[in-house]
């Protein structure tokens, strides 16, 4: 599967499709920001392939993945120790994991977004099932999806500032920052 | 559309401020905005839907969630894997074997561990009892919205009695959080089989009596059959699942799909229906309870003796009376439980087929004790999902019917 998926996907965009590998007998594919609605719609319309089943969409913040002795400070309990600063080089990771319901095979697609701009193309119009997941990444960590019909936070309230699960945000939350209701 | 929402975002704003009043000039040529929830007793817990109402039909609806919002995946980021079980419990806390038993073969996946072939089937008949659980609760729970109060009654009733037999199995009633990585927390006792023998002897014949009730009863026909309906490749692109998807017609059960633990031992068949309606989705789930009767008797049949943890110190937690008397198992169980599991960096998503629909535990690993990110695949969201498109065109009082016909769970829809 992984022979043919690679076959494929480097024919049609050749450099945009990063790298290809397998991870316990299960294939991701890292994919050029710009190029993710055009493969996921190559995989969906493909007769071969046939991935018409989005089973998920999932954002995450990879500050500091490969530096255990930086990300220490990232990783703040309290609200007065956060820092300031955060790195934002392709800072999150959006992963899209795909089922071809005849083929009975799947896939996993990752794409990289810049941690000072985090803009993603939505993929709700190849899969109208990504709708309320990219909701939700945009919810916990603030990646805006374009083109997406309804990008509203999916959890918290509207007017809620942070973002819960970036890693500078402290586990035991911030103080203060969802009002209570008025008597 | 997009007026549409802009209105209701609008109206949704308003509705917020308790202290403002909202004047139309002329009533009927508006239509009118409906606040369903977040405490409406037929919304299945913590739903709230803001539905768009001409006359009596539905013309939008938005559904609300995030009221039962707990962080679990940025408490999962902070907990070890082993500390998280007790978590997934409350995911969708109608089966929380089958949740204990798809987070622990996650872990199981990335870590690189493989449970006794004893403890895989003690997993497959906990997770088709609690498949039974959630089903009953699904069907009593949509009978009393469409106004049939005895099948709730008839099936807590058989749900009081697997309670019991999870008092045996796991200790404790509710929230089980029996399974560990590599395993389960205790054997099955021959008192525990016989319970289940017991309970699987009787409850054909008491499903049936709820099939007697239902399946020709004219009332419910007629607020079912035909309700809600969608086509199988709408439902296959808004990503429903489980029952509800095999309702469509869509032979999607990951049992059979991608067969994981036993069942590729175990004979079963995957039930279908045809029309996707409220009817279809009650039918599939009365004949998979009968599917998990045969599967269990099945896996008491074949089940062999054997330990119920695999036999890995840096990875399983020892034998808990191996724990206070020998020196190095003490030793492993300190650090199994103080630092955790270290698994493989890497990625794996592991999906299987709870009571829901596809129950999905995506694990990034950094190779520390702690999982980087967790994403819990909840079928329950996805399903929700569809709601506005079930319910366009349909009248205010098939609402509850639809709702409870595609059986949310908020606890795993909020996370």
């Amino acid at each position: 599967m992984k022979e043919k998926i690679e076959q494929k996907l480097r024919a049609a965009f050749g450099e945009a499709v990063m790298s290809i590998d397998e991870f316990k007998g299960q294939v991701n594919v890292d994919v050029k920001r710009d190029r993710i609605v055009d493969v996921c719609r190559l995989l969906k319309e493909d007769p071969d392939l046939g991935f018409n089943y989005l089973s998920d969409v999932c954002g995450a913040d990879m500050l500091n993945f490969d530096d255990i002795s930086a990300r220490k400070a990232y990783l703040a309990i309290e609200h007065e120790s956060r820092p300031e600063q955060v790195p934002t080089d392709e800072r999150f990771l959006v992963v899209y994991q795909l089922t071809s319901l005849k083929n009975k095979e799947r896939v996993r697609l990752k794409v990289r977004v810049d941690g000072d701009n985090p803009v993603c193309p939505s993929v709700t119009s190849v899969y109208p099932a990504a709708n309320w997941p990219e909701r939700e990444a945009f919810d916990m960590l603030g990646i805006v999806f374009e083109g997406h019909p309804d990008m509203r936070r999916m959890y918290m309230p509207e007017e809620y500032e942070y973002y819960p699960l970036r890693k500078d945000f402290p586990l035991m939350g911030v103080p203060g920052s969802i009002p209570l209701p008025r008597k | 559309m997009p007026e549409d929402n802009q209105n209701i975002t609008q109206i949704l704003k308003v509705l917020e401020d308790r202290d403002t009043n909202v004047t139309v000039e002329d009533p009927l040529e508006n239509y009118m905005v409906l606040n369903m929830g977040p405490q409406h007793p037929a919304t299945h817990g913590v739903l709230r839907l803001l539905v768009k109402l001409d006359g009596e039909t539905v013309v939008d609806c938005i559904p609300e969630l995030g009221y039962l919002h707990r962080g679990y995946e940025k408490i999962a980021e902070a907990s070890t894997y082993m500390e998280f079980i007790p978590h997934t419990d409350r995911l969708d806390y109608i089966s929380p074997i089958a949740n204990n038993v798809a987070y622990a073969l996650a872990v199981e996946k990335i870590a690189g561990v493989e449970a006794p072939l004893r403890a895989q089937y003690i997993r497959v008949i906990g997770a088709e009892l609690a498949r039974i659980s959630s089903h009953l609760m699904a069907i009593g729970a949509m009978a009393m919205d469409v106004g049939a109060m005895t099948v709730f009654l008839w099936a807590f009733r058989e749900r009081e009695k697997l309670y019991d037999v999870f008092d045996l199995l796991t200790g404790v009633r509710f929230t089980t959080s029996y399974t560990r990585i590599g395993g389960v927390a205790q054997d099955l006792t021959d008192e525990t089989i016989e319970a289940i023998k017991k309970f699987l002897d009787e409850f054909p014949a008491n499903l049936n009596d709820i099939s007697r009730m239902l399946n020709r009863n004219r009332i419910f026909l007629d607020r079912t059959v035909g309700v809600g309906a969608i086509d199988s490749q709408s439902a296959i692109d808004i990503g429903f699942t489980g029952p509800n998807l095999r309702a469509c017609g869509v032979e999607y059960d990951l049992r059979a799909f991608s067969p994981y633990l036993v069942y590729d031992q175990l004979s079963f068949d995957v039930i279908t229906e045809k029309n996707g309606d409220c009817f279809d989705r009650y039918m599939v789930r009365m004949k998979e309870m009968l599917e998990s009767v045969k599967i269990t008797r099945q896996a008491l049949e074949k089940i062999p003796t054997g330990p119920t943890k695999a036999d890995l110190p840096k990875k399983v937690l020892p034998q808990k009376e191996r724990v206070y008397t020998r020196m190095e198992e003490l030793i492993h169980d300190f650090v199994i439980v103080n630092d955790g599991v270290h698994p493989d960096p890497g990625d794996v998503y592991v999906a299987t087929e709870g009571s829901k629909g596809e129950l999905g535990f995506y694990i990034i690993s950094d190779g520390s004790g702690h999982p980087w990110r967790l994403k819990i695949r909840s079928p329950s969201f996805c399903s929700l999902q569809a709601l506005p498109m079930l319910l366009k065109g349909q009248m205010i009082s098939d609402v509850v019917a639809i709702i409870g016909s595609i059986d949310p769970i908020m606890g795993e829809a909020d996370k």
